[in-house]
């Protein structure tokens, strides 16, 4: 299932993102393997 | 076939066997053989923690060893917690 | 000037304009020599190319794929189990490292096989197959190959192998046998997956007849939903999350960011259903090799940068279906930066209504297809068909007298 995008704005635009600012989120995110499209 | 236990800090911990983890500028993807899962880690520290388990008598003794910082354990811990759910983690028999 | 910075943390989709150092996804045609020749087939397949890579070269090409850490290859092609060093290139491949996934339509899969296979977590079987009936799938993949298919997925089940797959492409004429592929799946213990048809290779000339109509969409759709957990998609359907909830997966095209092609002679493409010079992006033969066209071609360079969505950015769906699928507008002669041709708001059945008449889409510069008639023929085009030779004839001339 797709993330729902979290603080992404904030990441982008701080300079220098300290690992301190991941506290606020997962640091393991699942994919599906066959969850990528361009493969038949 | 391991089945994904509990995350407990005091045990043993490893990467599964089955499982292959490819170092990204972001963090790693780690893919499992016998889940077909793929996972994202989303930071460098994880990696090294992940990578650290097998050397250490307990996952708290990695975290440490790694240089979690205090604030960040429960995040840290958190995340090993959805490893292990997910099989990429498993606890070692002790030798 | 500022260098632009990799964020950190959130979503894995957010990384992909900057490059992975390998493909998480990468399919390789292995050969275009194929015992069909299905009406649809999206690499044009049938007759082999004479600069095949080698095995030699083949197994170079592995050798990169396990120094990049590449996790697993889609073999495809073609029918790659014809290729006579096909057996060991796969036990080549999971000898260094790398896992396979092999699609074929099954023709070699005989009793010894599927016990070989049935042995390994590193090797994973998808056949193909395009109708639950012989009659709906015959039609489009040739007389026998129904039979051809299912022989092959009772072969793996009697050798215990669980977790085959069945790769099945929806049409007008299949998409109303969901339930029924489910239940065939379900008997040979295998996993169901339904991908898109696109307008590739010999799909173009039946993409009008063939592909599903605007309400088929809504049911595959709403039968997804209803049936998703256990049955996988490729995330070939993301055009249809506009429809409602997004279905599982990354959402997006991964042409040249998570996924490409190798090709049977060494050309890396963006994607396989993109096989067209305008997406070709090298060669394994370059210096360099593969490695070096991933993460140095213009190309994928161009297409890791973020996509303008064009038209398609003022529509309220735009954040769920992304513009759909690149392949898709480009070989019905739509722009890629506007909506894709099935669009479920509409906009693309309005946008090929409004192509010139006299336009011609774009079609690729490679045709590998046989030129003859063939036994074992599909019947969707009205030519009739001769029964296969024998039923493990690889050759689709064999026993047509040629004058």
């Amino acid at each position: 299932m797709p993330e729902t995008p979290q603080n992404d704005a904030a990441v982008l635009e701080a300079p220098a993102v300290a690992e301190e600012d991941l506290m606020e989120e997962s640091l393991v995110e699942e994919v599906s393997i066959d969850g990528m499209c361009g493969v038949y | 076939m391991a089945i994904s236990a509990e995350f407990d800090p005091a045990m043993p911990w490893q990467k599964s066997r089955s499982v292959a983890l490819r170092p990204e500028p972001f963090g790693a993807l780690v893919y499992s053989f016998s889940t077909r899962k793929l996972s994202f880690l989303k930071s460098k520290l994880l990696v090294r923690v992940v990578e650290a388990l097998g050397d250490h008598p307990d996952a708290a003794a990695a975290l440490t060893a790694c240089g979690v910082p205090e604030a960040q354990r429960a995040t840290y811990e958190k995340a090993l917690a959805d490893l292990a759910r997910s099989q990429m983690i498993e606890t070692r028999t002790p030798a | 000037m500022t260098t632009v910075e990799r964020p950190v943390g959130g979503r894995l989709i957010d990384q992909f304009e900057y490059g992975l150092d390998a493909p998480i996804c990468l399919t390789w045609e292995l050969t275009y020599a194929c015992n069909l020749a299905c009406v649809h087939c999206l690499s044009s397949s049938g007759r082999r190319d004479p600069r095949e890579l080698s095995t030699a070269e083949a197994e170079a090409v592995i050798d990169e794929l396990q120094r990049m850490q590449v996790f697993y290859v889609n073999v495809g092609g073609g029918e790659p189990t014809v290729r006579p060093d096909f057996w060991h290139l796969l036990d080549y491949a999971v000898g260094h490292d790398v896992g396979v996934k092999f699609s074929t339509n099954g023709i070699k899969l005989d009793k010894a096989r599927a016990r070989q296979l049935a042995g390994t977590d590193y090797v994973d079987v998808q056949i193909s197959l395009d109708g639950a009936t012989a009659e709906v799938n015959d039609a489009v993949r040739g007389t026998g190959s129904f039979a051809t298919a299912t022989r092959a997925l009772e072969n793996l089940a009697e050798a215990g192998m669980k977790d085959m797959k069945v790769s099945v492409v929806v049409t007008r004429e299949n998409a109303g046998q969901l339930d029924e592929f489910k239940a065939l799946t379900d008997r040979y213990g295998a996993q169901l997956r339904l991908t898109r048809f696109r307008p590739s290779g010999r799909g173009a000339d039946v993409w009008d007849r063939l592909h599903p109509t605007q309400q088929q969409q809504r049911e595959l759709y709403a039968w997804l939903l209803a049936n998703g957990d256990q049955v996988l998609t490729g995330d070939s359907f993301f055009h249809l999350s506009a429809l409602g909830e997004a279905l599982p997966g990354l959402n997006l095209c991964g042409a040249g960011r998570v996924v490409c092609l190798i090709d049977p002679v060494g050309d890396v493409y963006a994607c396989p259903f993109a096989i067209h010079e305008n997406f070709l992006a090298g060669n394994v033969r370059d210096d360099g090799g593969f490695q070096r066209v991933w993460r140095e071609s213009e190309l994928f360079a161009d297409l890791r940068s973020p996509q303008t969505g064009g038209a398609c950015t003022k529509c309220a769906h735009f954040d769920a279906c992304r513009g759909g699928c690149m392949a898709a507008k480009f070989f019905t002669g739509l722009p890629l930066d506007g909506p894709d041709p099935e669009c479920v708001q509409g906009y693309g059945e309005t946008a090929l209504a409004a192509r010139d008449v006299e336009s011609v889409p774009p079609r690729s510069h490679l045709d590998h297809s046989h030129r003859g008639p063939v036994r074992g023929q599909p019947t969707l085009l009205g030519i009739p068909s001769m029964p296969p030779a024998k039923a493990c004839a690889e050759s689709p001339l064999a026993g047509v007298p040629l004058t």
